[in-house]
This record gives structure tokens, sequence and C-alpha cells, in this order.
């Protein structure tokens, strides 16, 4: 034994420092006849694999893997674990050490008793060590492969598949040379594909198909020189019956695609044509129909890539003749339904590139066009229409750069006029399809000449002002303003003044029985031309020329000039809002808004309301509210510039200089004097508008002193919101606390005097005030709501205070929104309610009896506009209270609390359970209500108390029943119904 | 009268069904007495659960808003309705459901007469007899079992 083992330290010192490799042999053969174990091995390598020279150490495991080599055969499992281990430290070792470290583990994956899970942990640290870290083993090439293939062969645990297939697709990417395992390392990775995978359920590892079929893909799509086994095997599993696996040869036919080229496709063309034009043609899946179009695509698109040598066939136009010759005929067979699907793989290979499109449209187009001329049925020229227009569309995708190689330029004529024949039939599809065409056909640049652009817009105008059916009309709008957005010049020479032309003649009055048809039309073709000038109107230029036309509508509309009816001229406003939306926000157009639009806006507003009295259209409320958009949208939208200040002056100072009419008389007077409404809205704009308003201090100061003291309701209630619109915007500070310590000063002098005439315009300001600070959270709100729950005591505003927290808790449509850029803090109403539901009760229970109902219909106002959820968590606090408010005799609040007992009932509190009986009581007493919506509300929640299927609510079922027999007969059939539905559940 | 094994009409003709009745304006308005009509008692019955399908009685053409009759002065309600096949051993039990969906939905003053659509059913004289006897409808529903097979019928899938 001694002797054995001074022998094994010689053999290990000869082959460590003498560098004599013939020693490695003699010390595996000593191990091979039992001379000694490779534990003592490990052992008398102890210094070598200590030592401090990195070379000594690779010595040493090269000693060590060498004779691994030779007698892998001989270990056992527990010594194979703990030389993986050994091994996979090493790993981490200086690089020197690395090719002796992988020798040896790949000596160990020969073994048999490979210990379970080692397999993974081996791989992983080589993946992680060795590919990401040194790779210096390129040397080992193929050696390697073999390796990794033998090691991953007839894996089936998911994760270490994922694994393997991470580090096939590393050995692909990094160039390994695979030489004669190209093949074998396909098989071992391909014999997974298409990969059929259901993780178990709870499974920890969260291993999904998807990322096992990416990486397998990966794998498989990383090499052309897979192309000779892969193109095979997925035509051969197209033809499986399962759909998963069709979609992901589809898939993983498409990503390969980008790697290979046409060499690799040739001698298999044929096959994977047959296989997708079967997909396409019998598939009944969308998902796989459209993967079988985008493989064709990539197949196409691949070919078209490939470099022609000169005596090789063009392989692009082989495969295109061969799509042809079994699609094209199907085009002619109007009746079959195949022309979809030809249609469709066409257009696949035709938006591939820009070869494969010239390739396409020459050998279809004509021959559609024909058909298109000689078909007579209106549903064959649609079918037709839309083929032709899937192949615009398709081109469209494979535009090149250079503009002699046009692909549709040599239909340029014949398109175009089966445009405008179809532009010019009666049925609304094809005039639909033919817009569609023609916005397709206008997005190829150069395509069209000007000529044709000109008959298109005729076509088109004379759609806008003749076609009834709004869905054409509305297709033919869509289509002018594509066109107007590519060739504005001749939408301005030709459509404008043509739709201006149209809406300023006067509907022809033939015969008095003839007017109302006749006014009819004449009014919506005038709506038509309205908003297809504002559809056209995106380019600045026509901007220009369109907008003077509108204007023009509204101040003829004023004098009076032409007639035009409300609507008419709402709709007028409406365009030019659309067009401040959808312009391009330039200097020019910012200008044009300005500069032009606006102070005209203005001016008319202000003659409108001057020559009060004259029944101009303009005086209209809608009007005017339909105007505030133009104004506040401009401003938004189009580079804020001094449009607010002067807005300002002219409110403050009566500063006409801006407006284009200096012929208003005295307008100074008109302002003071009147406090004109209509003013009142226009300032509103200011509220809306998100740009620091000028001269704030004085306007605030107006706009309080006006709210507080004008006796028309329009004007003090327009002051307030604007008022409480500024505040809300105002930064904070000291001023802004002062303004509103003034304020409520002011107010409150104002409520505390019962006699004083203008209480209930401060009770407005002082309800507009408090909604603008709680938006804001800001602190002295409280003071405000406190003294709207006093005033809910007072004899004349209780009702009226009441009615003011559902104006706190609701939006309000004009100002205050998110849309006016007003500072909203979320959850407002949750605060506010947590924050005074407790002053809302103890002020109840202290309140006199005749004051109660104001308390009632505050909380049901509050309550109403909670979200549901906090509804439903805050309800029991306040339940002994809604049961008051059921009994209450105001319809208002009985609504109300119905309304939000209802969603209460489905899941009822305990709280409610010991109160079922006043409850079911008070709610059978509202079946007989007066109110038609009070007896339907009580009824619904009859009807929810039963979906709660509680137990308790079963001794009431007879009672329930026979209340439940009389709104049967109800005179309302809506209460019926809803009778029927709760004695129904009972 | 349970259902059995295989469904007699394994594959019945399905009919549209009718959309909601379409809101007036003057069924909002308080003042307005709306008389109960035929459209209502259609919407009533429509819904009803065939005890073979997963299908209404409308779905099915059971019961069609043509052969409901009511007149609300004199306070009657004649409903006619067709099964699916003339050997149909549900008859008895569809017009059940109809009769007790309607005396549940219906006030007392009414009175109701459930029978089959003449010349469509091979026993039709005695599923109307059954239908009419007003001893045996009440007889019928003291049955736990077969009051459970209509409450299955009447209860709507909507809510």
């Amino acid at each position: 034994m001694a002797a054995d083992r001074s022998l094994l330290l010689s053999l290990v010192e000869e082959f460590v420092s003498g560098l004599q490799d013939s020693k490695a042999k003699d010390t595996a053969t000593g191990v091979k006849e039992g001379q000694f174990t490779i534990l003592q091995l490990v052992e008398a390598l102890g210094p070598s694999l200590t030592s401090s020279q990195p070379h000594t150490r690779a010595r040493g495991v090269q000693l060590l893997s060498e004779v691994l080599h030779e007698c892998y055969g001989t270990l056992t499992e527990a010594e194979v674990e703990v030389l993986i281990a050994f091994y996979e430290n090493r790993l981490k070792d200086h690089y020197v050490i690395t090719p002796p470290v992988l020798q040896g583990l790949r000596a160990l994956t020969k073994c048999t008793v490979l210990p379970p899970g080692s397999a993974v942990a081996m791989l992983r640290s080589l993946f992680q060590d060795v590919h990401v870290q040194v790779r210096v083993d390129t040397g080992l090439g193929t050696d390697f492969v073999f390796g990794f293939v033998q090691s991953m062969d007839g894996e089936r645990d998911p994760r270490n598949l994922l694994l393997a297939f991470k580090i096939a697709k590393n050995i692909i990417r990094r160039g390994y040379d695979l030489g004669k395992f190209t093949e074998e390392l396909f098989e071992v990775t391909s014999c997974y594909f298409p990969v059929d995978f259901t993780p178990p359920p709870n499974d920890p590892h969260g291993i999904t198909k998807e990322e096992l079929i990416e990486e397998l893909r990966a794998v498989l799509t990383g090499t052309p020189k897979f192309a000779e086994f892969l193109l095979p095997l997925i035509i051969e599993k197209l033809d499986s019956d399962v759909q998963s696996a069709k979609l992901d040869s589809l898939q993983t036919l498409t990503a390969c695609l980008s790697q290979y080229e046409h060499k690799d496709l040739a001698e298999f063309l044929e096959g994977l044509w047959t296989s997708l034009r079967r997909e396409v043609f019998q598939t009944s899946s969308e998902r796989i129909e459209s993967a079988g179009l985008a493989a064709l695509t990539a197949l196409t698109s691949c070919l078209s890539r490939s470099v022609l040598n000169f005596d090789s066939e063009d392989s692009l136009r082989t495969f295109l003749d061969l799509v042809l010759q079994d699609c094209k005929h199907h085009l002619c067979e109007m009746d079959l339904k195949l022309v979809w699907p030809s249609a469709k793989l066409l257009q696949a290979a035709c938006s591939a590139s820009n070869r494969a499109s010239h390739i396409v449209t020459a050998a279809v187009m004509p021959s559609l066009m024909d058909q298109f001329s000689s078909r007579t049925q209106c549903s064959h020229r649609r079918t037709l229409l839309e083929v032709v227009l899937k192949f615009i569309q398709s081109v469209k995708t494979s535009q090149p750069l250079d503009n002699d190689e046009r692909v549709l330029l040599a239909f340029r004529e014949s398109l175009c006029s089966m445009v405008f024949s179809a532009l010019s039939e009666t049925n609304a599809s094809l005039q639909i399809t033919a817009t569609s065409m023609l916005t397709s056909l206008a997005q190829q640049t150069g395509l069209l000449l000007d000529s044709d652009i000109e008959l298109a817009v005729d076509h088109l105008t004379k759609l806008v002002l003749t076609e009834e059916d709004d869905k054409v009309s509305l297709a033919v709008v869509e289509c002018a303003g594509a066109l107007a957005e590519l060739h504005p010049e001749a939408f301005i020479n030709k459509m404008i003044p043509r739709l201006k032309k149209e809406i300023f003649s006067e509907p022809m009055y033939l015969e008095t029985n003839e007017v109302v048809p006749e006014k009819h039309s004449h009014h919506a073709m005038r709506q038509r031309s309205l908003a297809t000038l504002a559809a056209v109107s995106t380019q600045p230029s026509v901007v220009w020329e369109s907008t003077p036309v509108l204007l023009e509508v509204l101040s003829s509309a004023h004098t009076g000039s032409v007639n035009f009816s409300v609507e008419e001229v709402v709709s007028a406003c409406c365009s030019l809002q659309r067009i401040a939306e959808q312009v391009q926000d330039t200097e020019e157009t910012g200008r044009c808004f300005h500069d032009f639009i606006i102070p005209r806006l203005l001016s008319l507003a202000l003659q409108a309301s001057g020559s009060s009295g004259c029944c101009s259209p303009l005086v209209e409320e809608t009007v005017l509210c339909a105007m505030v958009p133009v104004i506040s949208t401009s401003c938004s939208r189009l580079q804020p510039k001094s449009t607010a200040s002067k807005a300002v002056s002219l409110f403050l100072h009566g500063d006409v200089s801006f407006l284009p009419d200096n012929s208003i008389p005295s307008h100074v007077q008109l302002l003071k004097v009147c406090m004109d409404r209509k003013l009142l809205i226009r300032i509103n704009i200011l509220c809306v508008v998100k740009v620091e308003v000028p001269e704030i201090d004085q306007l605030l100061s107006q706009l309080e002193e006006m709210s507080c003291t004008c006796s028309h309701p329009l004007p003090y209630n327009s002051a307030a919101k604007c008022f409480a619109g500024l505040l809300n915007k105002h930064s904070q500070g000291d001023f802004l606390d002062s303004l509103i310590q003034r304020t409520i000063k002011r107010v409150c002098t104002e409520l505390d005097s019962p006699c004083s005439p203008a209480r209930i315009q401060a009770f407005t300001l002082l309800i507009w005030v408090a909604k603008a600070l709680l938006l804001r959270y800001h602190p002295l709100c409280t003071t405000l709501t406190d003294k709207l729950f006093s005033l809910l005591d007072d004899a004349d505003l209780g009702p009226m205070a009441a009615d003011g927290f559902s104006l706190l808790m609701s939006d309000s449509a004009d100002v205050l929104n998110r849309s006016c850029h007003a500072d909203v803090r979320i959850m407002y109403r949750q605060r506010f309610f947590s924050e005074n539901s407790a002053k809302l009760v103890q002020g109840f229970n202290a309140a006199p009896q005749e004051k109660k109902p104001n308390y009632l219909k505050a909380l049901s106002n509050i309550v109403n506009k909670l979200p549901k959820q906090v509804q439903v968590t805050e309800l029991p606090a306040l339940l002994s209270l809604l049961l008051e408010a059921l009994s209450c005799p105001d319809q208002g609040v009985q609504l109300s609390t119905l309304s939000c007992l209802e969603p209460v009932l489905i899941d009822p509190p305990p709280a409610l359970i010991q109160q079922l009986e006043a409850l079911v009581s008070r709610l059978l007493a509202l079946i007989s209500s007066p109110a038609m919506s009070v007896r339907i509300a009580s009824l619904r929640c009859i009807r929810a108390l039963k979906d709660s299927s509680l137990f308790q609510i079963l001794p009431f079922r007879a009672r329930v029943l026979r209340a439940l027999a009389q709104p049967l007969d109800d005179k309302k059939r809506l209460v019926r119904s809803e009778a029927v539905q709760a004695r129904g559940k009972w | 009268m349970s259902v059995g094994g295989r469904l007699e009409n394994a594959n019945p003709v399905i009919f549209q069904r009718s959309g909601e009745r379409l809101m007036t304006a003057s069924e909002e308005d308080e003042d307005v007495h709306d008389p109960i009509d035929d459209r209502e008692i259609f919407d009533l019955i429509r819904s009803i659960n065939d005890p073979e399908h997963p299908l209404s009685l409308e779905e099915l053409n059971v019961v069609e808003q043509d052969r409901v009759k009511v007149n609300d002065v004199e306070s009657t309600v004649g409903v006619e309705f067709t099964p699916t096949i003339p050997h149909c051993s549900m008859a008895t039990l569809i017009g059940l459901s109809i009769k007790v969906k309607l005396l549940r939905s219906l006030p007392d003053r009414f009175k109701i007469n459930v029978h089959i659509t003449p010349g469509t059913h091979a026993s039709e004289e005695a599923v109307n007899k059954q239908l009419a006897d007003k001893e045996r409808v009440a007889a019928a529903l003291e049955n736990s079992s077969l009051l459970e097979v209509v409450n299955q019928c009447l209860c709507t899938k909507s809510i």
C-alpha cells in the first residue's frame, strides 16, 4: 500500500512539475487496475491543487481530468458528486485552469451514474462562468458541442430544458464550430418542437409554455445551418391537427426566414407554399390565417433579399409564379369564396418588397380592373374594389425611396377612373369603399397628378352637397380631411369657394307645400358643408380660407342678411372649435386665431348683446355656449398669447381697441351699467384657461362686487362662478388668504343680517367659494362649510343650503372641473364626508323638529355623490339617520335615501339587521307614495333586500307579498314591472 | 313530468328575441294611466325558461305576442301557447309555468286563461282541462318537487 502511495506521489510529481504528459496514462492505468482510488489521487494532488502558481494548479487539474477521461466508468455516484462540486468551484479559478476543468467536466458527463440534478448545476456553472466570463474554449469546439448534446439528450424537466435551450442559443450565436454535430444539436433540440407543455397547477418554478416556445424558437432559428433540417420539420408539423402546433410552426417559420437566404430555401419552396396555401385557404382560425400570411410575407421578402447570380434562376420570380398560378384564377371567379383568401395571399406576397409588388400588381391589376368595368352587380363590384384597395394598401407598406420605380404608376389612369366611377354610383357601400381607396391612392406620394386631385375634389364637393346618406357623407368628409392635409391648394381653390357659395345660398321656396322637405335637405346640406370645412382645415393655408367663411356665417346670421337657423350657427361654432383642436400649432395659426378669429367672435357677441330686442340667433344661449369652447380651446392649445389680457381689459375698462369693428356704441356704459350676462359668459373663459391672468386683483374685486350686488340671477351666478374658478387656481399665499378672509367676512355680514336684500347673492358666492376651496384642500374651507351647516337652521335659506351640498359634491360642467385645469385633488368628496358627517349628525340631533328635513336632505345630497364603495363602508354609522330620512315627507330626500340604501341592502351590515322591522315597514309604506320614482325605488329596495338572502327576512315574507299585490295594479307600467320583479323574487 | 335523460326535441328551431319595450314619454308622465296591454303580458312570460333547453319560451316561439289577449277593463287575460312538437310531454309544465307566472305578477282581479294553440298538440283537450282546473293547479303547486321545477323555469337569467 505504501509503495502504491509513493508511486502515485511520484507520478503526480512528474506530471505536474516534470511536465511529462505520459504519466497521466500511467496514473489512469493505476486507477483502472485498482492500485489506487480517485480519492487517493485527489489527496496526492493536494499540494499542487493548492499551489499559488496558476500553472501548477492547471497541471494538477489536467492530470485529474485526463485520468477521469480514462476511467469514468468506475466512478460511484458519491464520487461524481464530489468531483462535480470540485470542478464547478474550479471554474471560478484562473483562466488557464479552465480548459482542463472543462475536460474534466466532459469526462464526468460520460458517467453513467450522474446524480440527478447535477446536469443542471453543471450546465448552470458552465453557462455562467465559461460563456460569459472567459470564452477561452473555442478550441474545444466540436467536443464541447458533443458533450452538450450528450448531457441534454432525453432531458424532461422543463427547468433544465429552458436552461439547455439558452445554452444552445449561445452556442449558436457565439459561432462555435458545430462541425459534424450540427444535425445532432438540431435533433436533440428539435425533438421538443412544437412545445407541448402545460405547467402543473401551482407550479413553483413558474415556467410557462410561452417561455419554452420562445427559447426553443431562438435555438432553431438561430442559424441557417439548420435550414435543411428545420424546413422539412415545419412542413411536417403544419400537417398536424393541433392548432397550437400549426401556429407555432408558422411563427417559427416567420422567425427563421429573417436569417435565411434563398439558397437555404430553394428546395423547400414548393412544399412550403403548398402548406401555407392550405392553411390560408382552409383554416377556420383567424390567428393561423394571419400567421400564415405573415410567414408568406417573410418568405417573399427573404427571397427578394437574395443577391442573384447571373446564371442562377430568379427564385423570387419562380416562387411568385407559383403563387400567382395558384391564386390568380380565383380572383376571376367572383362567386367563389376563395376570392378573399387568394387576394390575401397575393397581398401578403405583394407587401413583402418592391420587386414583389411590381410582379404581383402587374399580373393581377389589369384583370381586376377589367372585371370591375364589365361586372354589373353591385356586390361584385364592391368586392373587386375592396380587393384593389387592399392591394394598394399592401403596396404602400413596401414603398421604396426612388421615385422612378413607383409600383402603381402604370395603373394610375385606370385606377382613377375606377375610383371616380365608383364615387358616382348610387350604392352607398361602393361609395364608401371608393372614398377609402381615394385616400390610400392620395397617400401614395407622387402617384396622383394635380389634375386627378382636382377631379377628386370636384367629386367630393358634389358628394358633400348632395349626398343624403349619413355613412357616405361621413366617409366623404373623412376622405376630404385626409386629402386636404396632402393637397391643400386644390381644396382652397375648388372646394371652399364652392361650399361657401352653397352655404350662403337661400333655400328655394318653390311652392308652400314643398317647403318642408326642401328646407330640411337644405339645412342638412349646410350642416354637412360646415362639417367638411372643419375637416379639411388641418393645414394653416386652408385655415386662412375656411375660417373666414365660418365667421361670415356668424356675422351674416347676426345681421340677418342671410337666414341661418340656430343649429346652423351652433355647428359653425363647433366647426371653429374643431379646427382649433386639430390644426397644427404653428405661429401662423396661432396668429390667425388670436388676432383674427377671437376678436371677431368677441365683437360679434358684443354686438349681439348690445342690440337686444333684435332676433339675431347669436343672442341665443346655445350659440353663446358654443362660442365659449372655441375661445377656450384656442387659448389653451394654440400658443396662448395675449387674448386673456385683452379680454380682461375689455371687461374692466371697456377697451375695444383690439376689436375690428369700432362701430359698437358706448361700450363702457354697457358694461358697467347693465352687467350684461353675455359678457360674463365670456369671462368664464378666463377661468377655463390655464394661464396667468393679468390684473387679477382688480378683476377679482370687481367680480366679488358684482356677485354681491347684482340683482339679476344670471350675472351674479356667473360672477360667483368666475370668482371661484379664479380662486381655485390662484397660487397659495398670504394674498389669497387675506382675499378669502375678506370675502368670508363680507359674505357672513350679508348673511347674518336677516333683512339684507343680497342674502341670496351672498349665499351663492359662499357655496361657490366653498367649492373652489374644497377642491384644492384649502384650510379656510372649513370656515365656509361650517357656515353652510349653520345655515341649515336658517328659516329662509335652510332648504337652499341643503341643496347647496349637492352642488358642493358634484362636478360642475362649465367651471371648476379638471378639463378647465382647475386644481382638483383626488377624493375630495370622501374627505369632506369623513370630516363633516359627525357634524351633520350632531346638528340633526340638536335641530328643532321643523328643521330636521334640511339636515336629512343635506345628508342624502352628500351621500348620493359618494362612490358606492365608500357608501357601503360609511353607511352603517348613519343608518338611523337614513331610516329617519325615509319617513321624511320630502320626495327628493326619500328618493336619494332609497338610492343610497339599495346597494347596501344587497349585503346588509349587522346594524341594519337589527332594524329590519323599521326598515321593511318604511319601505312598504313608500310603495304607495304619490311619486312614481319613489314607488319604483322602494320596490327596488325591497327586491334588493330579498337578494341579500338573509334568513332574518323570512318572517316578513307574507307581509311583503301582500303589500306587493297592490302595486301590481299600479297605474304606471314601470311601477308594475318593478313590482312584478320584486314579487317574483319574494 | 321530470326531465328525462333524452331530449324529446333535440334540435329545436330558435327564433329571434324581441328587444326591450321602448319607453315612451307618457310612461314617464306621472298623471297618465298606462293600461295593461298585450305587450306587457308578453313581456312577463317571454323570458320563462323552457324546461328542456337553456332557451326562453320566446326563443322557441312557444309564446307569441299575437297569441296574448288582454282586456284590462274586464280583467281577463288569455294566453295561447304552442308546444314545439305535437307530442311534447312538457306542454302541461309549460302551461303551468305560464299560469303561475301570471298569477304571481298580475293583480287579483284578473281571470287568467292559459291554453294550447288549437291544433298544435296531440292531447290538447286534456292539457287545457288540466290548466283550467283551479283545484288541480292548486294541488300541483302543493307538490314541492313540481313547484321547484316551475320556479326553475320562472327564475330569470337577466338579473
